[in-house]
């Protein structure tokens, strides 16, 4: 096993030990710094994959945007002071074997499937760029009309004046 | 775990996948909901990068599709953090089963 393995097994443990941290624990603030932990796990994977760009833009935005503002809600709403109901063994059990189920049938079709391996292409940021002013140029404007509208829905859900 | 083997990143983006679920299913807090829902988010892009990489000729597609999730799941915590808040603020809750009523 040489030094790169090494280093790639520890990012993925960082990253499963975080997204199980992110769902197992009952206070809300450490769910979420578990998320910020796989989070940043899942950019050291995208710079693994040659996706330098897409690893800033993952700690850019859901580190610095994302779950910021799950914190900031964290802190507005106080739901850990009111809220450590015991967990229901029923639905914890329910839950473990659905997500036990979804993912052996994951694992299984994975090791059915044979995926054909290629090898040539632009990986550069430029490349990125140019597909999406050019080929791609509606949805990147669809994209920026919906984040346009989900601000504007957003202030009008949470504006604090009673609606009738 | 090989880090130039497609198998493994394909891998981790099904525990990814998995443990968002089961999230879902499990947890009644609404916030640890809209977090599960990011693994579950995060899985999916993974999972084109991975693609991408390994198995596709025009490289710079699948990380424009994962640029297209990341800001659809900003959109998406947008709207959701502010319902919640909403929420909060009318039922001083944020458990999902507190949740019956429709009427705004």
């Amino acid at each position: 096993m040489t030094a790169a393995n090494v280093i790639f097994c520890g990012i993925v443990i960082v990253t499963l030990t975080g997204a199980f941290l992110a769902v197992w624990l009952k206070n809300v603030f450490y769910n979420a710094l578990g998320l910020i932990l796989c989070l940043f796990g899942v950019a050291a994977l995208f710079i693994y994959l040659d996706a330098e760009f897409l690893a800033v833009v993952e700690v850019i935005i859901y580190v610095g945007a994302i779950s910021i503002a799950i914190i900031f809600a964290i802190m507005l709403s106080r739901p850990w002071f009111t809220q450590h109901s015991r967990r229901d063994p029923a639905k914890l059990s329910r839950a473990l074997i659905s997500a036990t189920l979804l993912f052996a049938g994951l694992v299984g079709v994975l090791r059915e499937t044979h995926f054909p391996s290629v090898e040539s292409g632009d990986v550069s940021i430029a490349g990125i760029g140019k597909s999406l002013l050019t080929t791609y140029a509606l949805p990147f404007e669809a994209v920026s009309l919906v984040l346009l509208v989900a601000i504007i829905g957003a202030l009008v859900i949470s504006s604090p004046k009673e609606r009738s | 775990m090989n880090p130039a083997s497609l198998q493994s990143y394909l891998l981790i983006s099904s525990a990814l996948f998995a443990l968002g679920i089961f999230g879902l299913l499990m947890r009644r807090n609404l916030i640890a909901m809209l977090i599960s829902l990011e693994l579950v988010l995060n899985s999916a892009s993974l999972n084109f990068v991975a693609l991408n990489k390994f198995c596709l000729p025009d490289k710079s597609l699948g990380q424009v599709f994962v640029i297209f999730i990341v800001a659809l799941a900003a959109a998406e915590v947008c709207i959701a953090l502010s319902l919640i808040l909403w929420f909060y603020r009318k039922q001083e809750t944020v458990n999902v089963e507190d949740a019956k009523e429709l009427k705004g």
